[in-house]
């Protein structure tokens, strides 16, 4: 029968290929759904995982749908290796492009090199703001950050609602409930000419590297690790819990903020109530795939940017609902976290004892 | 007289799917359980009751497709966290974004269909009385069910041997492990009961409170229905309260303009969400109960070394 051990040390080789074990998982278990509803399942297979490395279009486009993933998600991997669940990043992405985008609509037809950094930092600061309200709820009243940073994202979109519906709402549009176009000192730099991929994408791998910098040699770094793997010790060691609370919520709802408002003066060019897409769930996924390391999200970031591209691939060209990528990513993650076990445990075949194998006992005396 | 009829009508709609979700995490939560995955069985549930009434006409068919599919996703948790023994918070968020997914994909041939008209239960003579016969005989059938269930839950957790073993395994695991109970086993059993409660009230949404489907219906319910648990402080009468007083919040809404209020329908359509996050903080400030109360074990990997 099968049994399964405790390992006394986590398995390094299987830390690094359960995420491309759970992927192939993935791809199998996406085929036998294609082929049970009827599409062609190597077709759909083909769309989503391997057509948008083929192009440098979609290959831009990678890049301009990695970059909220990769930021949200090195924010919320520092939170959850300490234990703090900030689901809400979805929220905090829509809030950083409400107050980003409303930031470049006060100064509309006002030039600087000042103009898109103030945009940026308004955004980073709104998605920070929006992050306190967990944070603070969980340290003075102890209230579930999970259900309330949950809460919080339904509330953040219909907020964006409301306001492109009246205060935001473009003058000119014939009502339409949009703001009006950023002007082009409030867009993104683009960074390869002819495409959407923008500097912000450089501004996620650099979020990567500092955040890998910190986790490696910063005591933050250490005092979240500690918090995570041995809360007792990190108490009886003095480290505030409250205190990495709050910093896990404040990096995390930065970055998601600086993701809302990349998007917003980036691939939109202004707000629009569909602007946020689940880019702050999907990151989680990434997250999780990245092996909670700010490296592992790079990779895990492009990964799932092309499940997007191919999805909506597979959306035009087979008639497959947009859901179909959340599939995808739903199954990724279960098998992330079921395949998680040969890390920790080893699974082991144990033959049924048959009689005869048991030595009979010697007699006493002998 | 008639628009309170009506409100408090609609009060009872829009709690039953909170009571049935609520109840069923319930359950599952007091074996030590964090299911955070309600609202993708709820979602499930819905689609499957929708599709199921859809192609064979019988509302009980429906539901009966609602429970199974429901109870189907809580064990794909199950085996996940139990056996696999992954984290359950992680998993659960998997369960929802899965279960999200996968019914929009399936309610694609379904959109914009409609089904029948979910019966009501008429009692001749009593029904037609004015003021309570409307409020107290005329509803649907899962709606008795749905009080039934937690009278029935009440006591089973409270009067039973099984339910003891249920709490006593909440409580402490490995104790439990010890004395000899199967932990996995009962933890299997109380998570499929909270999939298929949770797919009863995604059924409730579907085929009694629209009767449409619609893609992510749910909006939200299932993890209202996770703060009830809390709010409850894990007990059912509780949880049942809780569910009635948020279908009042999210009756407001609909009522206002009936109320004469003027304002943003989606300021409004936040009064749910922001109202839980508000009971939570009262009910979780008081450090010591919110402790107690709680399921010593909730959430947390139960692994027995052979």
């Amino acid at each position: 029968m099968l049994r399964i051990e405790a390992r006394k040390e986590p398995s390094v080789v299987m830390l690094y290929a359960t995420p491309s074990i759970a992927l192939v998982l993935t791809i199998i278990s996406g085929f036998l759904l294609f082929a049970a509803l009827g599409k062609d399942p190597a077709k759909a297979t083909y769309l989503i995982f391997v057509d948008p490395l083929t192009s440098v279009y979609s290959l831009s486009e990678l890049m301009v749908k990695a970059t909220p993933l990769i930021l949200i998600a090195t924010g919320l991997a520092l939170g959850f290796r300490a234990g703090v669940w900030n689901i809400g990043a979805e929220g905090q992405f829509t809030v950083g492009a409400l107050t980003g985008g409303a930031t470049a609509l006060a100064l509309y037809q006002v030039e600087g090199f000042w103009v898109l950094p103030l945009i940026c930092l308004a955004g980073a600061l709104g998605g920070m703001a929006w992050a306190a309200i967990p944070a603070f709820l969980r340290t003075r009243f102890n209230t579930n950050e999970i259900l309330v940073s949950l809460m919080l994202v339904y509330v953040a979109i219909l907020l964006l609602s409301v306001l492109v519906h009246g205060l935001l709402r473009d003058p000119d549009g014939q009502n339409f409930p949009e703001s009006r176009l950023f002007h082009d000192a409030a867009l993104m730099p683009i960074l390869i000419e002819g495409t959407r991929a923008h500097i912000g994408f450089l501004v996620a791998i650099a979020a990567v590297i500092i955040a890998a910098l910190v986790l490696r040699s910063h005591i933050l770094g250490f005092q979240i690790k500690v918090v995570g793997l041995a809360p007792r010790a990190a108490r009886y060691a003095g480290f505030s819990d409250s205190h990495i609370v709050w910093i896990c919520f404040m990096i995390s709802g930065g970055l998601a903020g600086l993701a809302g408002v990349f998007e917003a003066t980036g691939p939109v060019g202004q707000l629009v109530p569909a602007l946020p897409v689940g880019y702050g769930f999907t990151a989680i996924i990434v997250a999780f795939l990245g092996r909670l390391h700010p490296f592992g999200i790079l990779l895990g970031g492009l990964l799932l940017a092309s499940t997007y591209i191919g999805g909506e691939a597979a959306q035009i060209s087979m008639s497959l609902p947009a859901s179909t990528t959340r599939v995808f990513q739903g199954l990724l993650l279960f098998f992330l976290l079921a395949t998680d076990i040969f890390v920790g445990y080893r699974i082991r075949w144990l033959a049924p004892k048959a009689s005869t194998a048991v030595p009979a006992p010697k007699p006493a005396g002998e | 007289m008639d628009l309170a009829v009506n409100i408090i009508i609609g009060i009872i709609i829009a709690a039953t799917p909170l009571v049935y979700a609520a109840i069923g995490e319930l359950v599952a939560e007091k074996s030590g359980v964090l299911n955070l995955g309600v609202e993708g069985m709820m979602i499930i549930g819905a689609v499957a009751a929708f599709a199921a009434t859809i192609e064979t006409g019988s509302f009980i068919l429906g539901v009966c497709a609602a429970i199974i599919c429901g109870a189907l996703m809580a064990l794909i948790f199950a085996f996940i966290t139990q056996t696999l023994l992954a984290n359950q918070v992680a998993t659960g968020l998997a369960l929802t974004m899965f279960g999200l997914g996968l019914a929009a994909l399936l309610g694609q041939a379904y959109s914009g269909k409609s089904a029948p008209t979910f019966p009501k239960l008429a009692i001749p003579g009593l029904s037609d009385l004015p003021i309570l016969g409307p409020l107290l005989f005329g509803h649907d059938i899962l709606v008795y069910m749905s009080l039934a269930l937690v009278i029935a839950v009440a006591w089973f957790l409270a009067r039973t041997r099984t339910g003891l073993v249920i709490r006593a395994i909440g409580e402490n695991h490995d104790a439990a492990h010890a004395i000899g109970y199967p932990v996995v086993a009962y933890r299997y059993a109380t998570l499929a009961f909270g999939g298929a409660c949770a797919g009863v009230g995604g059924a409730y949404l579907s085929i009694v409170q629209t009767p449409l489907w619609v893609e992510n219906m749910t909006a939200g319910r299932g993890w209202i229905a996770l703060a009830l648990v809390v709010f409850a402080a894990w007990r059912p009468w509780r949880a049942f309260a809780g569910a009635y007083l948020f279908g009042g919040i999210t009756i407001v809404q609909l009522h206002s303009q009936g109320l004469g209020l003027e304002v943003e329908p989606q300021l409004l359509a936040m009064l749910p969400y922001i109202a839980t996050i508000i009971v939570l903080v009262l009910i979780s400030s008081d450090r010591s109960r919110a402790h107690l109360n709680a399921p010593a074990k909730l959430g947390q990997t139960f692994f027995a070394p052979a």
